[in-house]
């Protein structure tokens, strides 16, 4: 593809779906990560994106292929999520021990099940490293459709959402839900992750969700900025890796990660330069 | 009106490691100030947030404003400010505007969101504190007297009613928590906020607050100011020489 022009690339369909589903994802992926990160919670996109594992291990033990497997691993990873808010509430268990038990329950699950259909196949294997080119019609209309439920409620409960990141025990006192505004949240990442492994699969999904929150920490003045700078970086990251995976033939889910870090070295970096001499 | 802001009868909470409060029974009127007074591990925290619902009640009842705890939804008339140095992150990218924005989520219905009217009420709060220069900082930035004023707005930027501070100077230096408890004080006289102020500074409190309640585990006194300082029981407790400082009002 090297000779290609860039034009020539986006003209193919399969390469404008990579950029639109990975677009809309990046931007839910960036968006929940700020309210996951600022309330310690990085590490459940990872949690949940090996229950997806295993999950994916059983729609394709059913023969459930490609959109279809959604229809297993959405309920499954939706329960899971409400599992680990449960197994956190009262400090029964702290958080990172909670995602730990329901990690290590859907990679086992997985690795059973792969292990019982003969060894790992092309399908369960895509959604280790996850392979966004190959993205169907079909997963770009139910990302475009989640995409909008999901910003709609986060847009819906915005302000309960900045309320709890900033002090769980503030909002209370302030009339606000706080456990169904967790189920909330959790149940959207959950729905996030499932779409997001097709992206980038489960050993880099967690960088979708922390990286562009962790960078626009580094620069934004007000958390609405922030949002909106780890939004375009998510998208950005997203668009830039796909393109110059095309040009470059490397993978592209490892290309989107490699940018998304690039970004939040040089947020960073600015960072430092700015504090270090400030104007 | 309700004039009984707050009443407990025979509360009592636990905690793994066993009972923190038994037997508490007292009643709050509203334009009182009263100092929550006692040792470390005494249970003071847990009293106030177990009357806000933020620890489980194991026996006995509480009400605010005449409800009981358990059915109140009524939190646009409580304005709480926890110690603030356990409470914020220092890498939150909200600004001191946006923080004390928060305050109001408690007047709005579904969905919340702030309009132009709610951003005049959070300048006027951050003009009566004396922080509107900072409402453009990141809470990050400040420092530890600027963020207990930052919260303080955010408490009372919706015009509670009961105002419950835990160890609101915990942090301050001398200089600074004066002017925070004489901040308090001209909010309970002039706006006619019913205040709740924990504090193992006896001595500083004793300044301000119109009531004592000294505890530990139990109440073991609750009353006006004058009483507290005329009482042989806390006399006995602080020696008298300590008992004349604390009382002694500038």
């Amino acid at each position: 593809m090297n000779n290609m022009n860039l034009l020539e690339i986006l003209s193919y369909g399969f390469i404008q779906r990579a950029l639109l589903a990975g677009t809309l994802i990046a931007l839910l992926c960036s968006v929940l990560g700020v309210f996951l990160v600022l309330r310690r919670m990085s590490l459940i996109g990872d949690g949940l994106a090996h229950v997806t594992f295993g999950s994916t291990a059983i729609a394709l033990a059913l023969k459930l292929y490609s959109a279809m497997s959604l229809l297993v691993s959405m309920p499954v990873v939706l329960l899971a999520s409400l599992g680990i808010l449960k197994l956190t509430e009262k400090n029964r268990l702290s958080g990172d021990a909670a995602i730990g038990i329901v990690s290590a329950l859907g990679i086992s699950v997985g690795i059973i099940l792969a292990s019982v259909g003969g060894g790992y196949n092309v399908d369960l294997l895509s959604y280790l490293f996850g392979n966004i080119l190959s993205i169907s019609r079909e997963e770009v209309m139910i990302a475009a459709l989640l995409c909008v439920g999901v910003l709609l409620l986060l847009t819906l409960y915005y302000q309960e959402l900045f309320a709890i990141a900033f002090s769980e025990e503030l909002a209370k006192v302030s009339g606000i839900r706080t456990s169904f505004i967790n189920s909330v949240l959790v149940l959207l990442t959950a729905l996030s992750v499932v779409l997001a492994m097709k992206l980038v699969g489960i050993m880099l999904i967690s960088s979708m969700l922390i990286v562009p929150a962790a960078s626009a920490l580094q620069l934004a003045r007000g958390f609405r900025v922030c949002i909106v700078l780890a939004a375009i970086q998510g998208c950005g990251s997203v668009i830039i890796g796909i393109i110059i995976s095309i040009l470059t033939n490397l993978p592209a889910s490892a290309t989107i990660v490699v940018v998304n870090l690039t970004l939040f070295l040089i947020s960073y970096l600015v960072r430092r330069t700015i504090y270090t001499n400030p104007a | 009106m309700h004039d009984e802001i707050v009443r407990t009868e025979q509360l009592a909470c636990c905690y793994r490691e066993g009972r923190v409060l038994e037997d508490i029974s007292f009643r709050v009127q509203r334009g009182d100030y009263v100092g929550i007074v006692g040792p470390n591990g005494s249970g003071k925290s847990t009293l106030v947030k177990a009357l806000l619902g933020l620890v489980d009640i194991s026996s006995g009842g509480a009400a605010l404003f005449g409800s009981p705890l358990a059915g109140f939804r009524d939190w646009r008339r409580v304005g709480y400010l926890p110690q603030s140095l356990h409470l914020v992150n220092p890498v939150f990218p909200a600004t001191v505007h946006e923080t004390v924005g928060l305050g109001l989520l408690s007047l709005k219905r579904f969905p919340k969101s702030l309009n132009n009217n709610d951003r005049i009420k959070i300048d006027d709060t951050l003009e009566e504190l004396g922080i509107y220069d900072l409402r453009l900082k990141l809470i990050g930035e400040l420092s530890g007297g600027q963020l207990q004023r930052v919260l303080l707005a955010r408490a009372i930027v919706n015009n509670p009613e009961l105002l419950v501070l835990d160890e609101p100077t915990a942090a301050l230096d001398p200089e600074t928590r004066e002017r925070f408890y004489t901040m308090i004080g001209t909010l309970n006289r002039t706006r006619g906020v019913t205040v709740m102020l924990v504090t193992h500074d006896s001595g500083a409190i004793g300044q301000h607050a119109s009531k004592m309640l000294y505890l530990d585990k139990k109440i073991l006194f609750y009353g006006s100011f004058e009483e507290f300082c005329h009482s042989p029981e806390m006399s006995s407790m602080f020696g008298e020489h300590s008992q004349h400082l604390m009382c002694h009002r500038h």
